[in-house]
C-alpha cells in the first residue's frame, strides 16, 4: 500500500501482498473478488466499507470477515444513506474533539450492480448531490448475481441471463451509470476493471487524496453469471477492454478522459464468443446480425473519442 | 424551567434539543415537517450545536440514522404515516444494530384512500420491528418522553431505538401550556451518550450487522433483541421515577386515570384517550363506577401492569384507533392475549374501533360505549366488535358518492 501522497506508475509499485484476507465464499475466479482485493490493497484498513445486499454481503458471516478494517451491512437500497450518517458521525466526533484525527476512517460503499443500477439510484444521486465525502465502488457482473444471474439494468444487450433464456437474450440495453453519475458533477467517476490493475491503482490512488464523492465501476466478469471457466476471468476482462466493449477512463476536473484507447480493436466477438451467455450468437447458427448490432454499437462509442490517452 | 405555549410538534423538537442530541436526518412529510424546521432553524441560527441533514427518503433516514448512532453520536429522527412504512425495512435492520436513538412518529393514517389525518395503523406498523414505543396524549408528555426516550434507549441494558408517537393535528398542531426544563436539567437527567463497543473507529475495526448462516445464530441475536426490549420494562420504571424526582412529573408506562373502585375501564392510546378521560369525568357525575387505562409504553408491552389493572373488573371496552383488516383492533387482541388465562381476568373484554383517519369520538358515543359495556356485563355476552360511525357520517358519505354519480355521468355525456 503506498500512503497518501506515494505514485503508482507502473506494476512494480503495486503491493506484492494482498491486504483482504483468503478463504471468502465466492465464486472461483471471481472479477469482483479480484477487483475488490486491489481497490482494498490501495485504500487500506483504515475503511469502513458500508455494503449493499449483493455477493459481496458474504464476504462477512459472522464470526469471520476478510476485512482488517470495518464493515457495515445495510441493505440494498440504501448503502450510500449508511455511508452518510457515518460520514456525518466520524465529522461530528472530530469536530468535538471526542475522537482524534488518527480514529478517522474512509468510507466506502461496495455495491453490486442490481443496487448500483436500479433500486439504489435514488440513495446514489442523492448522496452526490450532498456531495457526501465518500469513495463508491460497484461491481458490475450485469445482472442479479446473488440470486442466479437475472438480467438487470446493467445487462448487455442479447446476454442470456436466467430471466431472459429467449433466442436472442435481453432485449434492453446495459443502462450508461457512468454518464448518470457524471452528470452529477461528482468530484471523480472512473471505469475500472481487475484485470487491469495499474489502471485501476492509479484511479483508486488518485481517488483517495480528492474529497467529496468518488464513484467507482469495476466491471466483474462473473464465471458463474456469465458461464465461462473460472480460469479465464482475467483473459475475459482483457478482451472486454480490448475489444472495446468496457472503456476505461475518468472523469475528474469536469473533463472525462479515456486511460486506456484501444487501437486496434479485435471484434467483439472475440470477448462474446467466450462467455455461454452469448453462445446462442454462434450456435446453433451465427446471428450475424445481432453481432453486427453489438459491434456497431462498441464503433460509435469509440468514434467519438479523442485519440489521445493520458 | 419556562411554561409556554407549544405545539406538539414544538414540544418534540425541544425534547431533541435538551437531549443534546448531535445529528439529525431528515426528511418531511406532513403532519411532522415542523419538527425538522424547528430544529434546522435553530441549528441554522446557532441556538443548538448539531447537524441536520436532509436524505432523499425516510429509508435512507432511517439508514443515516442508525448508521450515525452505530458511529457513536446521539441521533435524533422524525416521520409520519407512509414515510414510517417507506422506512419499514430499516425499522427492522436498524434495530438490530442494536444503535439506540430517537425516531418520533406524528401518527397519520395510511394510504389508502390517502389522508392526512391521525390513526394509529403507521405506528403499530411498526410494532413488530424491535423499536420500542412511548404513545403521548398531550405536548407536554412529547417533550418528557423524549428524554425519558434516549434514557431507555442508551441504557446498557436495553440498546434499542425507541420510537415516541404523538397524533397528527391533534398534538401535533395543537398549542398547549408545556413546561419546558432548564437545559442544565435536562442535561443532566438525559447524561452523555456512551457508545461503548458499538462504534467505528481506525483503533478498533468492527464488522456490524453481519450476516448469519443458520437459524441457531439468527434466533440467538433475535432473542437477545427480545431480551433486551423485555429489559425496557424495569428500565423504564427506573426512568420515569428518576424523572418524576428531578421534574415532578409522573410518567407511567400505563396511565391509570380513576381506576381504583371502578367495575369498567375503557382502554385507548394516545391523544385520544382525553376525551376518554373526560368521558369517564361526566360518567362518574351520572354514577358510574368507570376510569382509564392509557398504555403509553406499548413496547415493551407492560403485561404485568395491565394485568393487574384490568384485574377484577366487571368490563372492560378497548377503543382502537387503528384497524388490522380481517381481525379488528390490535390493542384488543394485545390484552386479550395479556389476559387469557387468568382467573381474575374481566369476563367482558368488548372490542370498539374509532377515531380512524381523525374522525372524532364523541362524548356520546363515550356513553354508548358504557351502555354496551354494562349490558354485556348483564347478560354475559362480548358484543361482537363494534366500528363506530353515525348514521349522520354514513349520510354525508352518501351525499359524496350521489355528487360522484352526478359528475360522473355529466362528464360522460360531455364527452360523448
Amino acid at each position: 500500500m503506498t500512503d497518501k501522497n506515494g505514485v503508482i506508475k507502473s506494476i512494480k509499485d503495486l503491493p506484492s501482498t494482498h491486504l483482504l484476507g483468503t478463504g471468502t465464499p465466492m465464486c472461483a475466479g471471481c472479477g469482483a473478488l479480484e477487483a475488490v482485493h486491489e481497490i482494498y490493497d490501495i485504500l487500506g484498513k483504515n475503511t469502513v466499507f458500508v455494503n449493499a445486499a449483493g455477493c459481496m454481503t458474504l464476504l462477512s458471516v459472522y464470526p469471520f470477515t476478510p476485512f482488517r478494517g470495518s464493515w457495515l451491512y445495510t441493505a440494498m437500497a440504501s448503502a450510500p444513506a449508511g455511508a452518510q450518517g457515518v460520514r456525518d458521525a466520524l465529522d461530528i466526533l472530530l469536530q468535538q474533539k471526542r475522537i482524534k484525527q488518527d480514529e478517522d476512517l474512509e468510507v466506502v460503499v461496495l455495491t453490486g450492480d442490481g443496487a448500483a443500477y436500479g433500486m439504489g439510484l435514488s440513495a446514489t444521486s442523492g448522496a452526490m448531490e450532498r456531495m457526501l465525502d465518500f469513495i463508491y465502488v460497484c461491481y458490475d457482473n450485469e445482472g442479479y448475481g446473488n440470486t442466479g444471474q437475472q438480467y438487470s439494468g446493467a445487462t448487455p444487450h442479447a446476454a442470456r441471463t436466467s430471466t431472459s433464456q429467449g433466442v436472442s437474450g435481453f432485449a434492453g440495453y446495459k443502462k450508461n451509470l457512468f454518464d448518470i453519475w457524471v452528470a452529477h458533477k461528482p468530484a471523480y467517476a472512473a471505469t475500472v476493471i481487475g484485470a487491469d490493475p495499474l489502471d485501476l491503482a492509479k484511479k483508486i490512488e488518485k481517488a483517495r487524496a480528492i474529497e467529496g464523492p468518488r464513484m467507482i465501476i469495476a466491471l466483474s466478469p462473473c464465471p458463474t453469471g456469465w458461464d465461462y471457466d473460472p480460469r479465464e476471468t482475467v483473459n475475459v476482462g482483457r478482451l472486454a477492454v480490448k475489444t472495446g466493449v468496457w472503456p476505461l477512463k475518468e472523469y475528474v476536473n469536469g473533463e472525462i478522459v479515456h486511460t486506456r484507447i484501444p487501437r486496434e480493436r479485435p471484434p467483439v466477438e472475440e470477448y462474446l464468443k467466450l462467455q455461454g451467455r452469448f453462445k446462442h450468437l454462434f450456435t446453433p447458427q451465427r446471428n450475424d446480425a445481432l453481432l453486427a448490432e453489438i459491434q456497431a454499437k462498441v464503433d460509435a462509442y469509440w468514434e467519438n473519442v479523442p485519440v489521445q490517452e493520458k | 424551567m419556562t411554561r409556554t405555549l407549544l405545539t406538539g410538534n414544538a414540544a418534540a423538537a425541544w425534547g431533541a434539543r435538551l437531549a443534546g442530541v448531535d445529528y439529525v436526518p431528515a426528511f418531511p412529510i406532513t403532519p411532522q415537517t415542523e419538527i425538522i424546521e424547528t430544529l434546522a432553524n435553530w441549528i441554522d441560527s446557532g441556538e443548538m450545536r448539531g447537524r441536520l441533514v436532509t436524505l432523499e427518503s425516510e429509508h435512507s433516514m432511517v439508514t443515516a440514522a442508525g448508521s450515525a448512532a452505530a458511529t457513536g453520536v446521539r441521533v435524533f429522527s422524525a416521520t409520519s404515516s407512509q414515510g414510517l412504512l417507506y422506512a419499514m425495512e430499516m425499522l427492522y435492520t436498524v434495530s438490530g444494530w442494536r444503535a439506540p436513538f430517537v425516531l418520533t412518529n406524528v401518527s397519520r393514517g395510511l394510504s389508502s384512500p390517502i389522508t392526512l389525518e391521525p390513526d394509529h395503523n403507521d405506528i403499530l406498523a411498526a410494532r413488530d420491528s424491535g423499536f420500542l414505543q412511548i404513545h403521548c396524549a398531550s405536548c407536554q408528555e412529547v417533550l418528557d418522553s423524549t428524554l425519558i426516550a434516549y434514557r431507555l434507549a442508551e441504557d446498557e441494558r436495553v440498546r434499542l431505538p425507541v420510537i415516541v408517537n404523538l397524533d397528527g393535528f391533534y398534538l401535533s398542531f395543537t398549542r398547549e401550556p408545556v413546561e419546558i426544563p432548564d437545559a442544565d436539567a435536562a442535561r443532566q437527567f438525559v447524561g452523555s451518550f456512551d457508545a461503548e463497543n458499538i462504534r467505528f473507529r481506525a483503533s478498533a475495526p468492527e464488522s456490524h450487522a453481519v450476516a448469519v448462516l443458520g437459524g441457531g445464530p439468527y434466533s440467538y441475536f433475535r432473542y437477545e433483541t427480545h431480551l433486551a426490549a423485555i429489559n425496557g420494562l424495569a428500565v423504564y420504571d427506573e426512568i420515569a421515577d428518576e424523572f418524576h424526582q428531578h421534574f415532578g412529573r409522573r410518567h407511567d408506562a400505563v396511565e391509570a386515570y380513576r381506576v381504583d373502585d371502578a367495575d369498567y375501564l375503557f382502554v385507548m392510546m394516545g391523544s385520544f384517550a382525553s376525551k376518554a378521560r373526560e368521558a369517564v369525568d361526566r360518567l362518574r357525575e351520572a354514577g358510574w363506577a368507570i376510569g382509564l387505562a392509557r398504555p403509553r409504553l406499548l413496547r415493551p408491552l407492560p403485561a404485568a401492569l395491565l394485568q393487574q389493572l384490568l384485574a377484577d373488573r366487571k368490563g372492560v371496552a378497548v377503543i382502537d384507533q387503528n384497524i388490522s383488516m380481517g381481525m379488528g383492533g390490535v390493542l384488543h387482541s394485545e390484552l386479550a392475549s395479556v389476559l387469557y388465562g387468568r382467573n381474575n381476568a374481566p369476563p367482558v373484554l368488548a372490542s370498539f374501533i374509532g377515531g380512524l383517519g381523525g374522525r372524532d369520538i364523541s362524548t356520546e358515543e363515550f356513553f354508548e360505549i358504557a351502555q354496551v359495556l354494562r349490558q354485556a356485563v348483564e347478560s354475559g355476552q362480548t358484543p361482537p366488535p363494534r366500528l363506530l360511525f353515525t348514521e349522520t357520517e354514513l349520510r354525508e358519505v352518501r351525499k359524496l358518492q350521489a355528487i360522484a354519480q352526478v359528475e360522473r355521468s355529466q362528464l360522460g355525456e360531455t364527452n360523448d
